[in-house]
């Protein structure tokens, strides 16, 4: 997809890029002679299309995380499809998981700050190189980082 | 009197979109992916329900326990059975830093499937507008394929198996985005109707120049009459590397396993 100035006989350059957030976007291209600037407006399928292919119109301005396109359109994925990896001390690199009753006590953390609490009771156990959290691990995470009221 | 207007190719500024150097740079990671694996084969048929993912998991592990590293990517996302198959259907997937850890599944085979990533018993479905969702699905399931591809460690392989859906649309898009056309093992039952589909997604992979590895037979000795393996064999010019009998025992899969090298 290119814009051409057909007065100037120029190749317009991408300027901005807006979502507004109803599932349609607005990106902006100017003549970089004459200065005229147009905007492409793309209905949600047409955006959607773009999405699909896994491009950004206007440039990618971070690198693309693993699956990113997956793990961002599926709609009926599993919550815990993915998880952390840990290196063990034997040099392995396995996954993080959570027992049942773990996740039975995070369940009962209120959900405004469930997931800052998964994330700390996560980065403690990666730099230990525990590769499972049990009750045990959240009471020694709670007394060793000093989170009682966790 | 009509405007004089240069066309898409005689417009060579650099834009900071790029999107044609975005879809470049995708196809240049799946294929450093892909550089530490040996062969990349196709298991397909054009015809629904003659045990592909069956005979790509027994595969899978005959070659393993052949002493193989073998990888399977479960290409049929909508209904993906392979990981099952191989004992990793609910396995969770590690993400590392540029790339996503394939489980293991039996006899150590690496493993990536749909069946994985959907919640139980969902179908896939993406976001996205529902109006007229046929426009952008398809490509958005080309992507899944890509990302599948391109963001999993494979690591080292000598073979990855891909279990393809029934059909030919998935194989066409994997030739678009693989940096060479797959090889084929074709997998049929014996019957005329088989034979009739299967037939049409060999001529497809030929005309594709994807190498034909040979037919599997699969049921045979069971319910289902006929000479479809032999007939296609004939027809291609390829070998019947296997007449996987109703009840196939581990030799069975090691036979087949020797006979793909």
């Amino acid at each position: 997809m290119k814009f051409l100035c057909v007065e100037c006989d120029r190749q317009m350059t991408f300027e901005e890029r807006q979502l507004p957030g109803d599932g349609t976007l607005a990106a902006a291209f100017r003549c970089p002679k004459c200065g005229r600037a147009v905007a492409l407006l793309t209905n949600p399928m047409e955006t959607q299309l773009v999405s699909s292919l896994g491009v950004k119109i206007g440039g990618a301005t971070v690198p693309a995380e693993p699956l990113e396109t997956i793990r961002g359109m599926v709609a009926t994925g599993r919550e815990d499809a993915f998880t952390e990896p840990v290196g063990r001390s034997d040099g392995r690199t396995v996954g993080l998981s959570w027992s049942a009753e773990a996740q039975d006590r995070l369940a009962r953390v209120p959900g405004f700050v469930r997931g800052m609490v998964k994330k700390i009771y996560a980065d403690y156990a990666k730099e230990r190189g525990i590769d499972e959290i049990t009750p045990a691990v959240m009471d020694a995470a709670r007394s060793e980082l000093g989170l009682e009221e966790m | 009197m009509p405007l004089n207007i240069r066309t898409y190719h005689e417009l060579t500024e650099p834009d900071r979109s790029g999107l044609g150097e975005q879809i470049a740079t995708q196809r240049r990671r799946l294929a450093a992916r892909l550089a530490a694996v040996g062969r990349v084969i196709v298991v397909m048929s054009g015809k629904g329900g003659v045990g592909k993912s069956f005979v790509t998991a027994h595969l899978a592990r005959a070659l393993a326990r052949a002493g193989r590293a073998v990888g399977v990517l479960d290409a049929d996302l909508n209904g993906p059975t392979v990981a099952g198959l191989l004992e990793a259907g609910t396995a969770r997937l590690v993400v590392g830093e540029d790339a996503v850890l394939p489980a293991t599944g039996s006899d150590g085979v690496r493993l990536v499937s749909m069946a994985q990533l959907l919640a139980d018993g969902q179908p896939l479905a993406f976001k996205g507008p529902p109006a007229e969702s046929f426009v952008w699905r398809g490509a958005a399931e080309a992507g899944a394929i890509r990302e599948l591809l391109a963001d999993v460690a494979w690591g080292p392989l000598d073979v990855l198996l891909l279990d393809l859906p029934p059909g030919m649309q998935r194989f066409l898009e994997l030739c678009d985005l693989l940096p060479a056309p797959p090889a084929v093992l074709t997998v049929t039952i014996p019957t005329p109707e088989s034979r009739d589909a299967v037939r049409r997604a060999l001529r497809a992979a030929t005309e594709r120049r994807s190498p034909l590895l040979g037919v599997v037979e699969n049921m045979v000795d069971g319910p289902f009459a006929g000479t479809a393996g032999a007939d296609l064999a004939v027809e291609f010019g390829v070998p019947v590397l296997a007449r996987i009998p109703w009840h196939p025992t581990p030799d069975t899969w090691a036979v087949l396993a020797g006979r793909l090298g």
